[in-house]
């Protein structure tokens, strides 16, 4: 957990307050709160104690943790605190962690915290702070729990396949493009439909209803809620972006306790919020730059890395950079000892026994549509035209990732499917959830060939307010909105996959899906096909959102859109609906029901049978 | 023969006219699509027509972004109109071939549905706005916009 890089932040933090203090009034031991703080071992609670929101407890009320695991806590406290308590289960904190905390002034509140700290022991954890403070005796308390499961069939492998944004709406829109109906039956369903467990799964943060892919992915990997646009750490209240208590993840804890290995496979950049969450801990997903170079600095590094992002790992002089420094950071990798794969061609001659960092464009790698099914769009490709696809770089990863004896951990996440519905996409959106779903495929006959060896598990990070409600045809004459065709009059779409690659081979078929969204900026709509993708919105002179004039050029209407327009909002965006989880293998049958988002943490922790206690790595 | 000679100082003035109208607009096209001669994941590769024309007056078509924060002396120019979206992009989100344009006098807000013009000096190179930190490659400086 980089325990050395928050040292040195504390001690910095110390000065800089000593500083500030000397420089605001000679006196500086009487104004230097967090010097005046006298630590008490005893907990001593007046009547008069009030509980009060001055103080933050984190990790916050309600968290849950594996055995083990760690975590950096963190209690803010008012300014004029003159005393503070904090126990847990009526023992001293310090105690319990065996570790001395350290008290930091911050503008608005004074810090008391020890990193990298673990419950070694199972069961609820009560957390009391008491503060006397000019205010008066405050306190404030969290409950926590702390659990240690083993699956009765424990797995080798785990599997997370994150399809960003798919919401079962969305995953229905593949299949019915991919499979299709006859006599109102499915010809199929998705392979990913076939997994014998399923979950509904909640996707708020702690911070607020509906959630992003950072905060989302995050509860995936630490088993612990965060906030929007954070990952792998609870949000304190200073501004620094790096120094937000930190919870560990998935990959550090089997990394540390079993020695596995992991990487990290996306059609988004590497550093974006799903991908970056296996790895980062940071309050703003933003830190694009500080990710690339943080994925070495990691106790046992990803041995797998492939999607795109390459931007953030050239050197600022490197035209196409998005660097603020001149740190090559490929040459990084491959300096110690990363094969380095630019395009499909490198990536097919790598070799499974050195670790692989594959980068194939600068951001977002292109959809599935226009990367194989309109390789004649170079206004779109933009030169980029030899890319991989997901099945490719999945296959791959696994490849690297299997020669690991102790088993590893994969992340494989269609980025796009979430990227294309916010700009009201569902073609391309379809295409990649098809393009997903062969991934899914593969990993499935994977493990069936090494004896059912590993968790597999498909989840959407949140979802999007589309929905299907008819047909779309433009017979009778009909255009626009009355060549929308509901109940009786919907038919059956007229996709065909002639070549049977799964893919419809006109994803514009006479007769399509009337596809509408819950939330949308005003936009233009004809209900068609989109050969060269646009933004539904943009801003007027006022800044106001208003419909972008370049999309659906032919017969479109403008559609007044139901977002604010003075937010920004030029996206469709995200909703709060439950996301469906899909599980087989070992350790599968954990998911069902309904479930909080951060017991996918729990239920891959338990299938691989961690012991969070141990420590393998050598420091 | 009379017309002609009375004609003679206008057509000279119109000729010279002529020569001096490079001098004063002598600003060349530049397109989004020419300002790369390729792209790999390891950086991309400048056109010679971008280069070439580094230093000089240049004129480009394209659409004013959506600043995150309203700027009025720097903005950035992109070939189709860009959304805003706070929690699916950040500034990395842009796609590879902006252009950064500087401007000497500060605007009032355009309109960002509407394509514009921009002229002055095209400035090629890796730069790191001191201000902001936005990171640009292609920039156009000391620009009028149109």
């Amino acid at each position: 957990m980089n325990g050395k890089q928050h040292l040195r932040k504390m001690v910095f933090f110390a000065l800089a307050g000593a500083l500030a203090i000397g420089i605001n009034t000679p006196a500086a031991q009487a104004n230097n709160p967090a010097s005046a703080v006298t630590l008490s071992a005893q907990a001593e609670l007046p009547a008069t104690a009030v509980t009060s929101k001055d103080i933050k407890v984190l990790p916050i009320n309600q968290a849950k943790f594996w055995q083990g695991q760690r975590f950096d806590f963190e209690v803010e406290l008012p300014l004029t605190t003159s005393q503070v308590a904090v126990t847990i289960n009526g023992e001293d904190a310090s105690k319990v962690f065996k570790q001395t905390p350290t008290l930091t002034q911050q503008s608005t509140h004074i810090s008391y915290r020890m990193n990298d700290v673990a419950f070694k022991e199972v069961g609820e954890k009560h957390v009391n702070v008491v503060a006397t403070t000019s205010q008066g005796t405050l306190k404030q308390s969290a409950k926590y729990n702390v659990v240690n499961e083993k699956a009765q069939k424990k797995a080798k492998n785990v599997i997370l396949f994150v399809g960003d944004g798919m919401s079962m709406q969305a995953k229905e829109v593949a299949r019915i493009l991919s499979k299709g109906l006859s006599d109102g039956k499915f010809n199929d369903v998705l392979a990913m439909e076939k997994m014998p467990h399923m979950a509904l799964v909640t996707t708020s943060g702690y911070d607020s209803l509906v959630t992003d892919s950072a905060n989302s992915a995050s509860a995936y990997n630490t088993g612990n809620k965060s906030v929007v646009n954070a990952m792998g750490v609870y949000e304190n209240s200073t501004p620094d972006p790096l120094d937000d208590p930190k919870v560990e993840n998935i990959s550090e804890i089997i990394s540390r306790s079993q020695d596995m290995s992991y990487g990290m496979v996306t059609t988004a950049a590497v550093t974006d919020a799903t991908p970056a969450a296996v790895t980062a801990h940071t309050r703003r997903r933003g830190e694009q730059n500080f990710i690339a170079t943080d994925f070495l600095n990691r106790a046992k590094p990803p041995a797998v890395i492939l999607d795109g992002g390459s931007q953030f790992f050239l050197p600022l002089s490197t035209p196409g950079s998005k660097r603020k420094d001149n740190v090559n950071v490929i040459q990084e990798f491959k300096d110690k000892g990363y094969q380095f794969a630019g395009n499909k061609t490198d990536l097919a001659k790598a070799s499974a026994d050195q670790p692989i960092l594959g980068l194939f464009t600068l951001n977002t790698m292109n959809v599935y549509m226009d990367r194989a099914f309109l390789p004649e769009n170079p206004a779109v490709l933009k030169g980029f035209n030899d890319q991989p696809g997901l099945v490719d770089m999945t296959k791959k990863a696994i490849e690297v990732l299997e020669k690991n004896p102790n088993g590893f951990f994969l992340m494989s996440e269609a980025g796009s499917i979430d990227k294309q519905l916010h700009t009201m996409d569902w073609q391309r959106s379809a295409y990649d959830t098809i393009e997903f779903d062969q991934a899914i495929k593969y990993a499935q006959d994977y493990s069936k060939a090494h004896g059912d060896n590993t968790l597999i598990i498909v989840v959407a990070d949140h979802a999007h307010g589309i929905s299907i409600t008819g047909t779309y045809s433009e017979q009778n004459g009909k255009v626009g909105r009355e060549a929308v065709r509901v109940y009786g009059e919907a038919g059956w779409p007229t996709f065909i996959d002639a070549n049977r690659d799964g893919f419809p081979d006109n994803p514009d078929a006479d007769v399509t899906l009337a596809v509408q969204y819950a939330n949308s900026p005003d936009h233009y709509e004809n209900y068609r096909f989109q050969t060269e993708p646009h933004n539904p919105a943009t801003a007027g002179k006022d800044g106001k959102v208003i419909a972008n004039p370049k999309r659906a050029p032919q017969g479109a209407r403008l559609v007044e859109g139901s977002l604010p327009t003075t937010t920004g909002e030029t996206s469709e965006v995200h909703s709060a609906d439950d996301v469906v989880l899909m599980a087989q293998g070992p350790g599968s049958e954990y998911f069902n029901g309904v479930m909080d988002n951060t017991e996918v943490f729990f239920g891959i922790l338990r299938a691989l049978g961690i012991d969070g206690n141990k420590d393998v790595i050598k420091k | 023969m009379q017309l002609k000679q009375w004609l003679r100082p206008f057509i000279l003035c119109f000729a010279l006219q002529l020569l001096a109208l490079p001098l004063t607009v002598q600003a060349s096209w530049l397109n989004f699509s020419d300002m790369y001669a390729g792209a790999t994941s390891e950086g991309l590769i400048l056109s010679d027509s971008l280069l070439s024309q580094n230093g000089q007056t240049v004129t480009m078509q394209g659409y004013m972004a959506p600043p995150l924060k309203p700027s009025i002396n720097f903005f950035v120019l992109t070939e189709t109109p860009m959304s805003i979206c706070p929690f699916c992009s950040t500034d990395a989100d842009w796609p590879s071939d902006i252009v950064v344009v500087y401007l000497d006098d500060a605007v009032t807000a355009l309109p960002y549905n509407q394509d514009i013009t921009v002229t002055g000096q095209l400035d090629v190179g890796s730069y790191v706005d001191g201000d902001t930190g936005f990171v640009s490659l292609v920039r156009i400086l000391g620009a009028e916009v149109n």
